[in-house]
């Protein structure tokens, strides 16, 4: 059994509530720190830690923090950034629905520890009922003295609010974020400056992942060494992962970083293996934005080394052979999976969501759903695959913010690694998905009509 | 319309909007943009008519246009009339895996109606969306404020059946405690 932190008490019954979950050791971080620490010290802690942004990017946590500027008289921010869009992920929810809690404990202590007075958690509008936990258990953090002014005694003053969106992925990108906070349209801003220069209102500001400022908690009370001293290599800690698709459990699983990517697959403490019995064919690590790897290269680096589920496990071999934890949205493919439909749900997600600001990314998104179509609809020519290609070359570095790439990279590795898939569907057309999957529904074993 | 209609929220969503208001700092108040024009959404029908954004600009003291240019930008907001329960059915990779097409196919024929459009007695409105943050779970489709998960034809007729029978989808508002599992 793997060591859990975050999702330790995740079954206990009423662990959503703040009795509970103070019976189980909740808030113990934050009396801790508002007793026996300075933000300073915490700041440290959490740099020793060497905890890595969970949203998608990994960029060290305690480095993003220290580069916070402290003009005097000038409000500090803490942002949570519970958007969580990304195809494939649902972790945060998870957390944010069970134990509501943690998330509010790591955000009084990453307020403390960065001299933010006002936090806000920015949810996406789709998630308004998990908003409405997170509200109700604010709540009893301010009844309970946990919030608000004087907290806990220590002089050290709070107000947390929850923000909705109202349904854009590109708001999960952090400066997006932060125009839809200020109750702009989410268009992305061009950086520098960085947030932690000019966020919220212009002020410094802090952007985190749910996940992260969640995992600030057992830092801060177990300390960061602890926390170090978990993972492998430069991936410390535990990650939250999403696993979908065509596996037997389903779920959100925490790993210590570094449990092996078969083990992960296979083992009935994660996902239990592929549905039915079928092989593995495809599986995309990551979140929808990650490069797909076929079954040899998901299971086995190309240097023939077991991958694991960390940082540098999964990229090894850069993009031509590897992949990226990003999120940890961990879709798994069976043997009878399109790759070609499957990349053409994410090509028309990426074309939906582009803001528009950069021709290459609202241009080549559009193209390249509207050629996936047309191969889909069976008007495909071989050409169109090079077209692809080139489409997609286009993009990346040449954007505002990350989503361009984020839109190229599932099709550069789609085609880089199942290009006769592709050409195949394109000479033969392909329909047999559809009449499985009817039958499954339906609980029915022979065809109909 | 000859005449400008002119909306104003009830007290209690004025109420509501009130607190959203205070969360920002002095001056900040266009903050609240986002927050007021769902509950100005839930308010007026489902959707956002033109004096329902003017509605809100009023309440905060700002330029029309700038509630139109971000009402216009987030897929949540309806510019249109919608039926009074919307069924969003996932049309993305892992839900797309696991049936969702045959979900919306469903639901179509069900409902005599093409993915876009409403049924003549206003009831339902099929729409398809983008991950919806339930993968691990799906085929998914959401309805109100709730997610129908682990979607099956059955348990989709079934749903079906028994928001016909409720008349709307439920909604949280900001004063509705929500009491899952
Ligand atoms: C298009 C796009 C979408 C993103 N969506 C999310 C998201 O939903 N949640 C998230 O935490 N980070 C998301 N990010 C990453 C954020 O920009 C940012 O890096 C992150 O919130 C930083 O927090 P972390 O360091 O704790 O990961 C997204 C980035 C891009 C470019
Ligand atoms: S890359 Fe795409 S989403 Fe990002 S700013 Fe440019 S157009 Fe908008
Ligand atoms: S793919 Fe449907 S909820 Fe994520």
């Amino acid at each position: 059994m793997g060591k859990k932190i975050l999702l330790a008490n995740d079954h206990i019954e009423g662990i959503r509530f703040l009795d509970t979950y103070r019976k189980h050791g909740g808030y113990a971080s934050l009396e801790k720190a508002l007793k026996s620490m300075t933000p300073e010290q915490i700041v440290e802690e959490v740099k020793t830690s060497g905890l890595r942004g969970r949203g998608g990017a990994g960029f060290p946590t305690g480095m993003k923090w220290s580069f916070l500027a402290k003009p005097e008289g000038v409000p500090r921010y803490v942002v949570c950034n519970a958007d969580e869009s990304e195809p494939g992920t649902f972790k945060d929810r998870y957390l944010m629905e069970r134990i509501p809690h943690l998330l509010i404990e790591g955000m009084i202590l990453s307020s403390y520890a960065l001299g933010a007075k006002t936090s806000y958690i920015y949810i996406r509008g789709e998630y308004f009922y998990v908003a409405r936990i997170l509200e109700q258990a604010i709540d009893e953090a301010y009844a309970a003295g946990l919030l608000g002014k004087n907290i806990l005694n220590s002089g050290f003053d709070l107000d947390l609010h929850v923000q909705i969106g109202a349904g854009a992925y590109i708001c999960g990108e952090e400066t997006a974020l932060l125009e839809s906070l200020e109750g702009k349209r989410g268009n992305p801003r061009i950086k520098p400056p960085f947030p932690a220069i000019a966020g919220l209102y212009g002020c410094p500001t802090v952007v985190n992942n749910v996940e992260t400022i969640a995992a600030v908690v057992p830092i801060v009370n177990e300390g960061g060494a602890a926390y170090a001293a978990i993972g492998v290599g430069n991936s410390k800690g535990t990650k939250l992962i999403s696993a979908s698709g065509h596996i037997n459990k389903p779920g959100v699983y925490e790993i210590e970083l570094g449990v092996p990517v078969e083990e992960f697959i296979y083992s009935d403490e994660y996902c239990g293996g592929i549905r039915n019995g079928k092989k593995l064919k495809a599986v995309v690590a990551g979140g929808s934005s990650v490069p797909i790897l076929p079954t040899e290269l998901i299971l086995n680096t190309a240097a023939g080394e077991p991958r694991l589920m960390s940082y540098e496990s999964l990229g090894d071999g850069g993009f031509a052979t590897g992949t990226m934890l990003g999120s940890g949205g961990f879709i798994v493919m069976d043997e009878d999976t399109s790759i070609v439909k499957n990349l053409y749900t994410f090509a028309r997600f990426y074309h939906h969501e582009s803001c528009g600001q950069c021709s290459p990314c609202r241009e080549g998104t559009g193209w390249m759903e509207k050629i996936l179509h047309k191969i889909l609809h069976g008007h495909g020519t071989l050409a169109d695959v090079d077209l692809l290609w080139d489409i997609q070359s286009k993009i990346e570095g040449k954007t505002i913010c990350p989503l361009g790439e984020a839109a190229a990279w599932p099709v550069a590795a789609a085609i880089r690694h199942f290009r006769k898939e592709f050409e195949d569907f394109i000479r033969n057309g392909e329909h047999v998905n559809d009449v499985k999957h009817y039958y499954r529904l339906n609980n029915l074993t022979a065809p109909i009509n | 319309m000859s005449e400008k209609t002119i909306l104003k929220f009830s007290d209690e969503t004025a109420a509501i909007a009130k607190k959203i208001v205070a969360r920002y700092p002095e001056g900040r108040h266009k903050s609240a943009l986002i927050p007021l024009l769902h509950l100005a959404q839930a308010e007026f029908d489902g959707w956002l008519s033109v004096p329902a954004m003017d509605c809100v600009a009023e309440f905060l003291s700002i330029q029309p246009i700038e509630a139109y240019e971000v009402a216009s930008f987030y897929s949540m907001f309806n510019l249109k009339p919608v039926g009074k329960c919307t069924l969003e059915v996932c049309r993305t990779s892992s839900c797309w895996l696991n049936g969702a097409e045959d979900i919306v196919r469903h639901l179509e024929k069900k409902l005599g109606i093409k993915e876009g459009q409403t049924t003549a007695d206003g009831m339902f409105t099929l729409k398809t969306v983008e991950c919806l943050g339930s993968c691990g779970t799906a085929p998914m489709l959401q309805c109100g404020g709730d997610y129908y998960e682990n979607l099956t034809l059955e348990k989709t007729d079934k749903l079906v059946d028994s928001l016909r029978a409720e008349g709307k989808a439920r909604v949280y508002t900001n004063d509705n405690p929500v009491n899952i599992d």
